[in-house]
């Protein structure tokens, strides 16, 4: 068993605090946690990160142009992003996968729901 | 159950820390957004910052099923869009509507806090009419967009947020040109590069959008595409910020300046505001107004969330008067030998008297920067269950001495290394339950980790009764692995220091858990940057013991100052025990390492010229007379040779970035006064370095 590491880019820890106990319940995972765009450029290449869940609204730069680079970097463009935002307009979501975000949720969302997107991401091979 | 009920008050207090922290932010823009109002000039970041935290609390409060608070925040987020996305004009009659959604959300946070259940589903209502009363939809008119003309690159364009987009047009609409600046930067250090570019380019224009792009040197670099809009010439921006790695180029350069024609899609509309009189016929409900006018002052918690930059700021300033004390003390001195006695003394008095308050400024403000260890076992806890559900193993974690506290930056950068020496505790050290059964010893394996103060200094002990380092096998690899020679005439102890040499962990089968390229000599680096040190116990088949020692604070410390060759240095007082003259003849050489004889004990020696290879161009201590500074940390000692001493004194350490971490035994940089800066010795590196090398 390999176990897998999951970026969190949020700039609240309440959220972080939530999206980690979400992912926790799932099994184990290595959770790692950026509370800027640029902690989480920062963090990139010191993990061998599987999945990305990534707020939209962030100090400094935002989960937009985390996902541009994210998908123009060699070595990060196949890593699966999931954007957690409270952006929700049909325009947003467009936007976020456009850029290459494999999925979008809006906030608040049912745990479950998100879950069962963590697993598909996850399980891949 | 009862798990359950923390774990939900543990969400709810999560929750309250954060909202309140929030609700506070929004409250000071607030407030400075009706000053800009006033003066009729907005600043596009101030609003924006507004609207995130309105943003914020809304996404918080959203996912903790509060739908009060998430929908009274939704709509002070949607008025607060408009007017960043110039939808809206700012004036004096928003103001008063913001500042009543702004009251109501904190007593609504208020109200969680104290676990009520007030209804005030009709205040809210009133709110969000007087909201939407506002938000009068307008027909955007739409046609070619200015940005068209820029020739924005896909990857800029396409990242761009409504917001940013906003700001483009807004600039463009005042005439501004628009620029793309771009950088590249190591990728240890970018921010603060970063940083300084946009706070230049911020000094004349905006920065209207940053985004990080893949350069040529990804390993090591990363380069950002800055766009900013400034009313300067191409030339002047690029004497301005221009310089290795950073070009600028004019957007847009073939497009005639805004026409006329573009401006009104461009320029904010105004929406005339039907508030006034609801502002004035529906005030809210006079109990909830009155009730919060005597409460709105009273904090919800008895805390104070600092930034800790603030208390390093305040920190500096103690230093700062810590040493103008220091040269009262001088001219009191120097009066009194030059016949001033009586009010040399009075001077000396006085002095004394603001030594003691001084020391308890310091004290308070070090105290402030303390935080229990206690806080850390929380993350540990979670980590050990986490790990030895995965290895198949049972642990018993025990914790004692969880209120000793220590500097928040060293709690910081301790977390990693004490996590790393767990993982490597139940991976290594905690046999199966089985195992551990054959062995006749309980099947659940127990890591205790305990802290407490020692003097100056904080101890935290980790502690297993697992299997032990195996130091045949550690000989083995190391000789393996060509990290030494010959393992035969290895003590116990140096192959217990074999595993952190650079190299070693790098295990032949990598483990999940242990194995992630992190190695116990970054372990002890990361000890060692917070002037720590760490000692390694181990008994076969009885388990192991690491020993970390830190100081308790980095931010303050008194320490000696050394001359040597024409250089000065900073040695903490903490580590040092004493010092002494000697001869050049009481230096021995036993096993190619310069020693010498002190009471009882034999004393490595350390030469600072050697150490940092100071060409003294011939010039040798004519005395045959040398200084030897007992330094200790731990259980080591060693004896530190230098040409001066300079005498004792505080210091107040800066750090000295990320890009000068490496340098061999030096651990910090600290001011003196006069704006004089003087290096601060690693002395725990050294030891370690001439422990292990033969000097």
């Amino acid at each position: 068993m390999n176990t897998k590491t999951v970026l969190i880019a949020d700039d609240s820890g309440a959220m972080r605090a939530m999206l980690i106990s979400i992912i926790e319940s799932l099994g184990d995972f290595n959770i790692i946690e950026a509370c800027s765009g640029f902690e989480a450029l920062r963090l990139l290449p010191r993990e061998n990160v599987d999945l990305v869940l990534t707020d939209i609204n962030m100090p400094d730069i935002n989960g937009l142009e985390l996902i541009s680079y994210l998908r123009g970097n060699p070595n990060y463009k196949d890593i699966p992003v999931i954007i957690v935002s409270t952006e929700g307009s049909q325009k947003d979501i467009d936007k976020g996968k456009l850029l290459g975000a494999n999925e979008y949720v809006v906030k608040p969302f049912d745990p479950a729901m998100l879950q069962e997107l963590l697993l598909k991401y996850l399980n891949r091979p | 159950m009862s798990d359950k009920n923390t774990s939900a008050n543990n969400a709810v207090k999560d929750f309250l820390a954060e909202a309140e922290e929030v609700a506070d932010q929004l409250g000071s823009g607030l407030a400075d957004l009706a000053d800009m109002a006033d003066s009729g000039c907005l600043n596009p970041d101030l609003l924006n910052s507004i609207f995130r935290a309105a943003h914020s609390l809304k996404g918080l409060a959203g996912m903790f099923g509060l739908s009060d608070i998430a929908e009274l925040s939704h709509n002070m987020e949607n008025l607060l869009d408009w007017l960043r996305l110039g939808k809206l004009n700012l004036d004096q009659a928003l103001m008063p509507i913001l500042f009543e959604s702004y009251e109501l959300l904190t007593a609504l946070i208020r109200n969680v806090s104290e676990g009520g259940s007030v209804n005030q589903t009709d205040e809210i209502a009133a709110c969000v009419a007087m909201i939407n009363a506002c938000l009068a939809p307008s027909d955007k008119p739409s046609g070619e967009s200015p940005l068209e003309q820029l020739g924005l690159p896909e990857h800029v364009r396409s990242a761009l947020t409504e917001y940013e987009e906003h700001r483009l047009l807004d600039n463009i609409a005042r005439g501004r040109n628009i620029y793309s600046v771009h950088t590249s930067f190591e990728l240890i250090t970018f921010d603060l590069e970063l940083a300084g570019v946009s706070d230049l380019l911020k000094t004349c224009g905006e920065v209207i959008s940053t985004l990080p792009i893949v350069g040529d040197n990804m390993e090591t670099h990363i380069d950002f595409e800055i766009i900013c809009g400034s009313t300067r010439k191409l030339q002047e921006l690029k004497e301005l910020v221009e310089q290795d790695k950073i070009f600028v180029t004019l957007l847009g350069e073939s497009a005639p300046p805004v026409s006329s024609t573009l401006t009104p899609s461009v320029l904010p509309q105004q929406v005339t505001l039907p508030v006034i009189p609801l502002v004035q016929n529906e005030p809210l409900s006079p109990s909830v107004q009155s009730d919060e006018a005597t409460r709105s002052s009273k904090s919800m918690s008895r805390t104070v969330r600092v930034d800790i930059g603030k208390l390093d700021e305040l920190m500096n300033i103690v230093g700062e008067l810590v040493l103008a004390h220091s040269s009262i003390s001088g001219i009191a001195a120097r009066m009194r030998t030059e016949g001033f006695s009586l009010m040399a003394i009075d001077l000396g008095k006085a002095a004394k008297g603001l030594e003691r308050k001084l020391a308890d400024l310091q004290k308070g403000v070090i105290e402030i920067r303390m935080i229990p260890i206690g806080q850390l076992y929380e993350k540990l806890s979670r980590i050990v269950r986490k790990i030895s559900r995965e290895q198949g193993k049972k642990v018993d974690l025990k914790f004692y001495g969880a209120d000793t506290e220590l500097d928040k930056l060293i709690i910081e950068d301790i977390s990693d290394p004490m996590m790393h020496i767990i993982r490597n505790a139940i991976d290594h050290g905690i046999e199966s339950p089985e195992s551990r059964a054959a062995q006749g010893k309980e099947e659940k394996g127990t890591i205790k980790i305990s802290s407490y103060q020692k003097g100056n200094h904080v101890v935290i002990e980790i502690e297993d009764d697992g299997n032990g380092i195996d130091l045949e096998k550690v000989k083995a690899k190391a000789l393996q692995k060509g990290l030494v020679h010959d393992t035969m005439t290895l003590s116990d102890n140096d192959a217990i220091d074999l595993i952190f040499l650079p190299g070693f962990s790098t295990a032949d089968k990598v483990s999940e858990v242990s194995g992630r390229g992190v190695g116990m000599d970054i372990v002890k680096n990361n000890i060692a940057a917070v002037s720590g040190m760490i000692d390694i116990e181990t008994g076969k088949g009885t388990g192991s013991r690491f020993v970390i020692t830190l100081p308790i604070t980095l931010a303050i410390i008194k320490a000696l100052i050394i001359a040597c060759s024409d250089r000065t240095y900073a040695i903490p007082i903490t580590s040092v025990l004493e010092s002494l003259i000697i001869t050049a003849d009481a230096i021995k050489t036993v096993e190619r390492k310069e020693v010498i004889q002190l009471r009882e004990t034999t004393l490595p020696l350390l030469r600072l010229d050697n150490f940092f290879n100071i060409d003294r161009q011939g010039q040798v201590n004519p005395s045959g007379e040398f200084y030897v500074v007992v330094v200790r940390v731990a259980e080591k000692r060693m004896g530190i040779v230098v040409d001066d001493l300079l005498g004792q004194q505080d210091i107040v350490i800066k750090s000295i970035g990320e890009a000068f971490k490496r340098f061999r035994g030096i651990s910090g940089v600290a001011d003196l006064g006069n704006q004089r800066t003087i290096l601060v010795l690693d002395v725990g590196g050294m030891i370690n370095e001439t422990m292990r090398s033969g000097n």
